[in-house]
């Protein structure tokens, strides 16, 4: 698979909800359309809240890795 | 003929304006009516998620929910006996409010609030700031705040912040996808 490039590394580990949706949403006005995030998080809940985020937000989840406890996101911002 | 597609156009056209000033926008509205720090948090955990959702946040204190709004620091001086009764026995800001369940003479509300800053979740303080920060509009209550005696004057300094009755909020509520009460 073709490596995403990241143009903004947030790391929002041990923030529990809803840190980790408030940040985003306020860290994806700082990047340009087409560019992308990795949120970095340790919510579990993060699973199931960035993608519903990202479809009211008209945003893209590229891809999500799990390991260690850790959750990284790669989101593109889509408008 | 033409007159009578004039009038079904001008007909047509005021329907429009109606469905217009009806529409649900992306917007929550919210009464916060419980001084409960359980609910409390609830309300602005939903709040400041809403913001990161792209929802407009209106948020209505009434009754209980009122005394969340004092400032701890500000002394009014003034007031009736009942309004000096209420101001000494309601909290006075985010800072003192109780637990719903559990408070065990404040012992549950005390660990309550250790355990959410180990966990790192954020306190009624810092969601009200963050709140402000994010945009949320707060409404009172202002028959809330003449029942318990509240002025004006010893009330937070929030960044938006309208005193009013029912009938904003059911206006707001009217334009609102999301109503809650909590």
């Amino acid at each position: 698979m073709e490596e995403i490039k990241v143009d903004k590394v947030m790391d929002l580990k041990g923030l529990p909800c809803p840190m980790p949706v408030v940040k985003v949403s306020k860290g994806i006005k700082e990047v340009q359309v087409g560019q992308v995030i990795e949120a970095i998080t340790t919510d579990p809940g993060a699973l199931a809240d960035f993608p519903a985020w990202a479809r009211t937000s008209g945003n893209e989840i590229l891809k999500t890795d799990q390991g260690d406890g850790v959750i990284k996101i790669y989101i593109k911002r889509d408008k | 003929m033409e007159e009578e597609l004039q009038n079904q156009i001008a007909g047509l056209k005021a329907q429009l304006e109606n469905l217009a000033v009806n529409q649900a926008e992306n917007k929550i509205s919210m009464i916060v009516f419980s001084g409960d720090l359980d609910k409390a948090l609830a309300a602005f955990v939903i709040a400041t998620g809403a913001v990161a959702m792209g929802l407009e946040v209106v948020m209505f204190f009434t009754f209980w929910g009122t005394p969340l709004l004092r400032d701890k620091l500000k002394k009014v001086a003034g007031k009736d006996m009942m309004g000096a009764m209420f101001g000494t026995m309601l909290p006075k800001g985010t800072g003192q409010v109780k637990l719903s369940k559990m408070n065990m003479a404040g012992m549950g509300t005390a660990m309550m609030k250790s355990l959410m800053k180990k966990k790192n979740v954020a306190s009624l303080e810092q969601m009200l700031e963050m709140a402000g920060e994010l945009g949320v509009k707060i409404f009172v209550c202002e028959m809330s705040m003449d029942l318990m005696g509240f002025k004006r004057e010893e009330m937070i300094n929030y960044p938006d912040l309208t005193y009013c009755g029912v009938a904003k909020f059911l206006e707001e509520a009217m334009h609102s996808k999301i109503q809650l009460f909590i």
